[in-house]
């Protein structure tokens, strides 16, 4: 089933890919910046403070899923002892830190307006920190550990272990009294954002999902060469 | 028009600032990566070219090696 997924025969289109993604993330950036800080409109309450929100929200979005994603795919590597797996993992772990890590810093900018801190032991925003903290020893450990069998058993572990923090993330303005707001956009009910910030919020969105496929494929290609470095040590 | 937009009703350091932020952390996180890249491309490189005849037409025989050395700077 995950034949046709080997590096030696997706390489092709892997090297290939980045140009096109590049292109396509900067018009779509660009757009979705035009659309962010010139067209859409201020907020009633925040007025124009709420246009962080273009920043914050989609790299948060992005960071939840990339450690999803981690968490998946380690499951899958010790399911089907499939090492392709792990190194789809570790090239998706910098872009999804470095999203996680713009969402707290663009998080507190947006708080001092708001809130009148800067920083706040609040519930969704200590849990985000806590999930830095976990990319933190993901990225730490593949950096420390040079056995490979037990890097990827390190790396899924704590993939595995993080990800019980994704919900906690995702209910905490639930369940806890918050400085932080309930979600604003839901899939099943009905959002409360109006279309005119909806749209930026999308295009935003979408941007970023492909800066993080763009350096995916960067950080893949660069794990596949360091593999066949080591191939050709062994020739 | 433009005081507005960098104004921002007496919100602009804070909007600007979160705008910056990302941008700087995005570049910086893509010329990383790139140069990344380029070392491990670098490496492999200089490594093909130190094989002999028969080693590194034995390498060839490997598709990706091929595409490693075709696709020099393609990022």
């Amino acid at each position: 089933m995950f034949k046709s997924f080997e590096p030696n025969k997706i390489f092709a289109i892997t090297s290939r890919a980045p140009k096109y993604v590049l292109f396509l993330f900067i018009i779509i950036l660009t757009i979705g910046l035009t659309e962010a800080l010139i067209l859409s409109p201020g907020d009633y309450k925040q007025s124009d403070a709420v246009r962080i929100m273009y920043v914050h929200v989609p790299a948060a979005w992005i960071s939840l899923g990339i450690f999803s994603s981690l968490a998946l795919l380690s499951v899958g590597s010790f399911i089907f002892k499939n090492k392709n797996f792990a190194l789809v993992s570790k090239s998706l772990a910098p872009s999804g830190f470095v999203f996680n890590i713009v969402a707290l810093v663009t998080g507190s900018i947006w708080g001092k307006p708001t809130w009148g801190t800067w920083w706040a032991w609040d519930a969704r925003i200590t849990s985000m920190l806590i999930l830095a903290l976990f990319y933190g020893m993901y990225l730490l450990a593949w950096k420390i550990y040079e056995d490979k069998e037990n890097v990827m058993k390190i790396t899924s572990m704590i993939a595995i272990l993080g990800v019980i923090n994704v919900p906690i993330i995702k209910f905490s303005v639930d369940w806890w009294n918050t400085l932080h707001q309930p979600a604003s956009i839901n899939i099943l009910s009905d959002t409360s954002i109006h279309s005119s910030m909806l749209i930026p919020l999308g295009i935003m969105t979408v941007a970023f999902a492909l800066f993080s496929l763009l350096i995916f494929l960067m950080k893949y290609n660069t794990e596949l060469i360091k593999v066949k470095n080591k191939g050709l040590d062994r020739l | 028009m433009i005081n507005e937009i960098i104004l921002m009703n007496g919100y602009g350091v804070y909007v600007w600032s979160a705008f910056f932020f990302t941008l700087i952390s995005f570049a910086t996180l893509y010329f990383v990566t790139k140069l990344q890249f380029l070392k491990e491309q670098k490496r492999f490189v200089s490594k093909f070219g130190s094989l002999n005849v028969e080693k590194a037409s034995a390498a060839r025989l490997q598709n990706i090696n091929k595409e490693i050395l075709s696709n020099t700077s393609t990022i």
